[in-house]
């Protein structure tokens, strides 16, 4: 059934709505969020592809999947990553405030409507500057809780990272901090989607949902990630400003001293940097949009201590 | 008085971006940072600095000896120029990344360097605007840390002191990292942003020549703008939202008293023209903060009153 967890009269003769997609019933429940940034689609084919094999196998549907595709309407009808008419992070306005403004109050709403769900999966696209692997990020605090449900997702990478103050404006810390676990899937790139990654992660879902006991048909395996935490996460800025140009592919195994690629000037001619890897491991991040500046991210690699 | 470069950032195809800093008083001393705009619309920010290196120029000789002084306008004239709010070229906030971070991406590294050269100051005052799509009435906001001294609020002799409870969001703001980092912290806010009111800029720069006068920088007689400031927490501030969209007119001032029932504003269908709703106040107080924009989203914060018991 389809419905709107929210509907807030625009200005001029319009209402900005946020639709859900509930297929089943039952006790157990499971939340799909995704467009929460406008500019990350990753999660469109996910809910789309999701939605239609729980409609075409109804019967073995055991509970709820509540599927929230566009929680931010606003920023993914106008290309816009924050909520438009703010132009703040709807990601850093969580838990909301249902007297505060109509950001608050739509943040708010939104936790109202996912808390008291067996599990949660919110799907990010990193930003359209940088290509990642698919992977699930899990804030140090909850690991114990959240790392063994997200071995099910299919993902290739687990990153426990550590707690920072600002991030407890997350949808994810909001939830999490209810005791409904949440976990944040970050994959492929912004204004983009990757259907490869789309449908391991669809995989994924559906083998989580046969643990939770709300799915009774057999479930493709699902790979093993690889579990780290910070201290295996080695960065590469860009040491100055130009156009940053690959020379290794994303997913590749680099070694230690491997160029990963060259900041150029295009006017010139000349190579402003050339920028190697620090460690041997997995170029999982890796830069697509050319322009960069001084301390632009260009890659990370999983590796190292 | 000296200019000099802070830092500068190198761009692909635009000329490099320097940040400048005015340094007055004694060079060696640490007394008063002021930080101008840090976002590409805070345009008053920026001027009411420009006004006040203006005032300080002809008071340089009324700057006490052992007072050092530095007033940094404009740090991000990258995306003043092109009509951006915040960084262009990835739409971060400079005031979301304190105290920022030298090997990190580069709003993180432009932070760290507008915090390097503004720390270890006795004061620091933020020339701020609210996240808020809108204006409020002149004030100074301390942040709660814990650090903070509410009373010191008062020296600016401006007609409200605000005490906020930090969000998780405050942590990185240039206000919260610099009294974490030992430095007394202020943000004013003036009533303008994008658009330059002269007004206000002169209600601004007396405000920060009449702190200086209190602290012992400036040998100066400035009469404050109001001789008996209220200080409050700003969560008591009462919202008005609206619940129908539509076009907003505005029926009374920033800073005005109202009564309990006076019409704040009203809500008209933007097309038709007929009253869709009549926001009124629920309480005796003073208009604190309005909506700025014409057009108004429904539950928004149209008004906020700052009631005559808050305290």
């Amino acid at each position: 059934m389809i419905s709107n967890i929210i509907e807030v009269p625009l200005a001029v003769g319009e209402s900005l709505t946020i639709p859900r997609n509930r297929i089943g019933s039952g006790d157990k429940r499971l939340c799909i969020v995704t467009g929460t940034h406008g500019d990350e689609l990753e999660g469109q084919y996910v809910a789309w592809k999701l939605a239609s094999i729980l409609h075409q196998n109804a019967d073995h549907l055991h509970g709820i999947v509540d599927i929230y595709p566009a929680m931010n309407p606003l920023g993914i009808c106008t290309m816009s990553r924050g909520m438009p008419l703010v132009d703040l992070d709807m990601n850093r306005l969580f838990p909301g405030n249902p007297n505060g403004n109509m950001s608050e109050y739509i943040t708010s709403r939104i936790v109202e409507d996912i808390a008291g769900a067996d599990c949660c999966i919110d799907i990010h696209a990193s930003n359209i500057f940088l290509r990642e692997i698919p992977q699930v990020r899990i804030n140090v605090n909850t690991a114990d809780t959240l790392v063994p449900l997200a071995k099910y997702l299919n993902m290739d990478f687990v990153w426990v990272h550590a707690a920072a103050t600002v991030l407890e404006s997350t949808l994810a810390h909001s939830l999490n901090s209810l005791n409904t676990p949440t976990l944040v899937v970050e994959m492929g790139i912004g204004m983009r989607t990757t259907t490869e990654y789309g449908d391991r992660l669809v995989v994924g879902i559906l083998a989580l949902m046969a643990h939770l006991g709300m799915w009774d048909l057999p479930v493709s395996p699902v790979s093993p990630p690889i579990v780290s935490s910070d201290g295996s996460v080695s960065f590469i800025n860009a040491p100055c400003a130009g156009m940053f140009f690959p020379t290794s592919h994303h997913t590749s195994y680099v070694e230690a001293g491997q160029q990963i690629g060259v900041v150029a000037d295009p006017l010139t001619g000349e190579t402003c940097a050339v920028l190697k890897s620090p460690v041997t491991g997995l170029l999982f991040t890796l830069r697509e949009y050319p322009v960069v500046y001084e301390g632009s991210l260009i890659a990370r690699i999983l590796g190292g201590s | 008085m000296k200019e000099q470069i802070l830092f500068s950032i190198d761009t692909p195809y635009r000329q490099p971006l320097p940040v400048k800093g005015w340094l007055f008083g004694n060079e060696s001393q640490k007394s008063l940072a002021i930080v101008g705009a840090l976002r590409g619309n805070e345009v008053q920010q920026m001027f009411i600095c420009s006004r006040l290196i203006q005032r300080l120029k002809q008071l340089e000789d009324r700057i006490r000896p052992d007072a050092g002084i530095l007033i940094v306008p404009c740090a991000n004239q990258f995306s003043m120029n092109v009509g951006k709010r915040f960084w262009a070229a990835d739409n971060t906030d400079i005031n979301r990344m304190f105290p920022g971070y030298n090997e990190g991406e580069t709003t993180q590294r432009i932070a760290d360097r507008i915090f390097r050269a503004v720390q270890g100051f006795s004061y620091g005052i933020q020339l701020a605007t609210i996240y808020l799509p809108g204006l409020c009435t002149p004030n100074v906001r301390i942040m709660h840390t814990g650090y903070e001294e509410p009373l010191e609020g008062l020296d600016f002799g401006l007609p409200y002191v605000a005490i906020r409870d930090p969000q998780p969001y405050d942590t990185t703001t240039l206000n919260y990292n610099w009294q974490i980092w030992n430095t007394h912290a202020f943000s004013l806010y003036a009533s303008a942003k994008e658009e330059v009111s002269e007004e206000s800029a002169e209600q601004m720069v007396n405000s920060i020549l009449h702190f200086m006068a209190c602290k012992g920088m400036l040998d100066v007689d400035i009469q404050p703008l109001c001789e008996h400031p209220r200080v409050f927490r700003e969560s008591s501030l009462k919202n008005i939202l609206n619940s129908c969209g539509g076009l907003m007119l505005k029926r009374r001032k920033l800073g005005e008293h109202v009564c309990a029932g006076d019409v704040l504003a009203e809500i008209m269908d933007p097309m038709e023209g007929s009253l869709l709703e009549a926001l009124t106040a629920p309480c005796d107080g003073v208009v604190f903060y309005y909506h700025g924009a014409n057009l108004i989203a429904g539950h928004e914060v149209a008004c906020r009153i700052l009631r005559d018991d808050s305290v």
